[in-house]
């Protein structure tokens, strides 16, 4: 057990202290967003209060404040995932964004016909769609990782995929919907050897993993705050500063330009290029309390907890499997190395009926096909419900859930 | 009785559970359960009205200058709203359909279930059905 107060963590989300649907509040639909420390709530609304000024062009007070405060949290940014320098970090409003970006411009300018970009089963939408367009616009073959029945990735076929047309592979860090955590040291120097570009979804792996992108080498790493306790609208891309250098800007506007004629338009250096208008200041202002509050606790405490919330659901889960027969839930995404996520399906209900059973006991839970229709596919099932678990859920939570479980398995007759 | 008297008595047997959600969640399920089984060819592709996490199938008759419904949904909650709308509106004419206003599921606390049509097909139905009863109440 770790030495974490989380009686006293829990005090630091507002939110949490409420009851809804006459049950106190558990929120296990952390996979989604998490919640926001009071920290990050109070530095938005001191923004708005006391800052907020256009950034990187005024010449007075409040501009130069909001300019420092924006460019500080490039800086935690920066420290946060051990990047080399702070303008490899960019601000984008989401993974989604960032995903996107690195396909439009990288993927215009470098992407042949018949080159290949590797994917994986277990990509969420936005880890897809943006590899299927850009593919299909230049005449590119899309590949894709196989799983395997735990909800790893095959790590066989993997290497049999790549090849010298491999250009890129793009995948995520950890599954949104299984939990499971990729080999990204070996994914990345395999396909390093074949000189291809890795991208890795890092919207998963933010808040429960330690990121370093320089020791693993990473090409291009995408972030959401609002799953790491910051805001909505704000993600991150770090790329690496030759790669962003060649890069084609993303949109064109004000902010990434350095010289504007109506003949001729000179770019920005990084990260100004690629942040085109003015951004979500406040956002990224508030995000900066985040990471704080994150390092502040420290990833190994927040891995060490999550794993334990995990373990006790799955293993609750297996006692209610032993008393009521073996097949009564069943449990997708097992594999050895995980975030604290578990997708599972009471056996006989849709997972829509389960979710909307536990919120009836006030329990927040994703339900559906977490934007991974492929993966759920291989699974042969249409969706699951999924508990995703933070660093303010406790033990007693757990027992929440599984005791609702257990309440509709055996559920009382009209 | 009329659509009117079916939604008051509908929210009458509902008053028993009073704030108890749950309860009423496990009673619709079991409402649902209790649903005429449709005729397993009108249960197709092209009567289903799909909705994000939960699908309706709805089949329509027209007979005598009533319209009757047959439906169905692949969760059970949503199944029992169905089964509760089929109860309403089954057998009305379209011109009662027409006119005939939803009051009962705000009454009931599912007002949510038709608050976001990604998530079900319950309020694509409620629509759907509405369709048909203005398309015969026109002719």
């Amino acid at each position: 057990m770790s030495d974490l107060n989380i009686q006293h963590i829990r005090s630091l989300f507002p939110i949490l202290h409420q009851e809804v649907n006459k049950h106190p509040l558990v929120y296990l639909d952390n996979a989604a967003t998490t919640q926001k420390p009071l920290s990050v709530i109070e530095a938005l609304q001191t923004y708005y209060q006391l800052d907020n000024a256009n950034i990187h062009r005024g010449a007075h007070t409040l501009a130069d404040r909001a300019t420092g405060m924006f460019e500080d949290t490039r800086k935690a940014v920066k420290q946060f995932i051990h990047a080399a320098e702070a303008e490899e970090c960019i601000f984008t409003k989401g993974v989604t964004e960032s995903i996107n970006l690195v396909a439009q411009t990288w993927g215009r300018k470098f992407l042949n016909a018949g080159d290949e970009i590797i994917i994986s089963y277990l990509e969420h939408h936005s880890n897809i769609v943006p590899w299927q367009m850009i593919c299909e616009e230049k005449g590119a073959v899309l590949k894709v990782i196989p799983v395997l029945p735990n909800g790893t990735l095959d790590m066989d076929a993997y290497h049999q995929l790549l090849s010298d047309r491999t250009k890129l592979v793009a995948c995520t860090w950890a599954s949104n919907a299984l939990g499971t955590i990729n080999p990204v040291k070996e994914i990345i120097e395999a396909a390093h050897a074949y000189h291809a570009f890795v991208l890795l979804d890092g919207a998963q792996a933010g808040s429960h993993l330690e990121i370093d992108v320089q020791a693993l080498d990473i090409d291009f790493l995408t972030l959401s705050s609002h799953k790491l306790y910051g805001p909505t609208g704000v993600g991150v891309l770090y790329g690496k500063r030759a790669l962003l250098e060649m890069m084609p800007p993303y949109q064109g506007g004000g902010e990434m330009i350095k010289e504007v004629s109506f003949e001729h338009t000179t770019y920005n250096e990084i990260p100004f290029k690629f942040e085109a208008g003015t951004p979500n200041i406040g956002d990224v202002i508030a995000f900066k309390q985040a990471i704080t509050f994150v390092n502040n606790i420290g990833k190994s405490n927040i891995i060490k907890h999550e794993n334990l919330l995990l373990q006790h659901f799955t293993s609750g889960i297996h006692k209610l499997n032993q008393t009521f027969g073996s097949e009564q839930i069943a449990l997708y995404g097992t594999a050895a190395d995980k975030v604290a996520v578990q997708s599972f399906i009471v056996k006989g209900k849709h997972p829509f009926d389960t979710g909307m059973m536990l919120d009836a006991r006030g329990i927040a839970v994703r339900t559906g096909h977490h934007c991974t229709q492929p993966l759920m596919r291989f699974f042969d099932i249409e969706g699951t419900v999924r508990a995703s678990f933070a660093i303010y859920n406790t033990l007693e939570e757990v027992d929440i859930l599984v005791e609702a479980i257990r309440n509709m398995i055996h559920k009382p007759a009209f | 009785m009329t659509s009117q008297e079916l939604q008051d008595e509908i929210i009458d047997d509902f008053s028993l559970f009073e704030d108890d959600l749950e309860s009423k969640l496990f009673y619709l399920m079991d409402l649902g359960k209790k649903l005429p089984e449709m005729t397993a060819e009108h249960k197709s592709d092209e009567y289903i009205v799909k909705g994000c996490q939960s699908k309706v199938w709805l089949y329509p008759v027209y007979q005598d200058g009533k319209l009757y419904f047959e439906a169905d949904s692949n969760t059970e909650i949503t199944k029992g709203l169905v089964s509760l709308l089929v109860k309403i509106w089954s057998g009305k004419s379209p011109k009662e359909i027409v006119e005939s206003e939803l009051y009962f599921i705000d009454k009931i606390g599912m007002s949510r279930m038709i608050g976001s049509q990604r998530s079900n097909g319950f309020s694509s139905m409620i629509k759907q059905m509405k369709m048909y009863a203005f398309a015969l109440a026109k002719e």
